[in-house]
């Protein structure tokens, strides 16, 4: 097996995610295109830790699993509470920062 | 190594359809399901790697909780559920510019900087969560302690934000 089969397929999850966080308006859409970037980052450590022989990218895979399960618990309780005050999760309406 | 890399292709294929399936569907819950396929997809490449500990915490921690954890989301704030037109907005052109400007140069560089060069043919892999453990709770313990204090310190904020008044 190539190394660079592994970039690259991060590398395309990456960007998919990178797209989605970009063009979606649902905030839990966006939550899980968040998702994705994580996991692409996550195949690239375990790649490396192939590559190199040692387990320190599998510790912080998982490392970043537990803090990716810790970002959707407390996105989605933000994004509960955004609905609860506009009744809507619609990202581009959520202005009232705007000068 | 042929069946190797066949079993790479196949689940790269699925996976890459399947991720650009979450970010175009309309539908929420849909998109929720097609992230399990790339989840269940890079949990197949984490033990492609010889990482079967981070496949198996791959699987309970994203499938069986944080994608749950997505679907209750979509029910509380009532997303709506079936074919909606308002879930892209009006950036969609420029964010496909920049994802496809990212994947160019990304691409170019991997392929020039690691062409050609190949993952080991045999890793050891009789006592690997064993290794995995020693190294967690050797050189990462401190990091491993913070983490806990996060994940409790994400427990009470994510109690407080979504509890009612």
């Amino acid at each position: 097996m190539l190394l660079n089969q592994f970039l690259l397929l991060g590398a395309f999850l990456f960007c998919t995610g990178v797209y989605g966080v970009l063009a979606r308006r649902n905030a839990v859409l966006v939550l899980m295109s968040i998702e994705l970037i994580l996991n692409s980052v996550n195949i690239n450590l375990l790649a490396f830790a192939m590559r190199n022989g040692n387990l320190d990218g599998q510790v912080f895979a998982l490392f970043i699993i537990a803090i990716a399960a810790a970002e959707v618990g407390v996105g989605l309780a933000m994004v509960l509470l955004i609905y609860r005050n506009r009744r809507s999760i619609a990202l581009d309406e959520l202005d009232a920062l705007k000068g | 190594m042929v069946a190797q890399n066949i079993s790479f292709g196949v689940i790269a294929f699925v996976m890459a359809v399947s991720a650009i399936k979450v970010v175009t569907t309309r539908n929420v819950v849909h998109a929720a399901l097609w992230l399990v396929l790339v989840l269940a997809g890079a949990a197949g490449q984490y033990i492609l790697l010889a990482a079967e500990f981070v496949a198996a915490t791959q699987v309970l921690v994203y499938i069986g909780a944080i994608v749950v954890l997505f679907l209750f989301g979509t029910m509380l704030t009532r997303a709506r559920i079936g074919r909606t037109e308002a879930v892209g907005n009006r950036q969609w052109g420029t964010a496909l510019f920049v994802a496809v400007v990212l994947a160019g140069t990304l691409g170019y560089t991997l392929i020039d900087a690691f062409r050609g060069e190949k993952l080991p043919e045999s890793v050891d892999v009789t006592s690997n969560t064993h290794r995995v453990s020693d190294v967690i709770f050797g050189t990462y313990l401190l990091p491993f302690w913070a983490l806990s204090v996060v994940l409790l310190a994400v427990l009470i904020g994510a109690i407080v934000l979504a509890r009612r008044e």
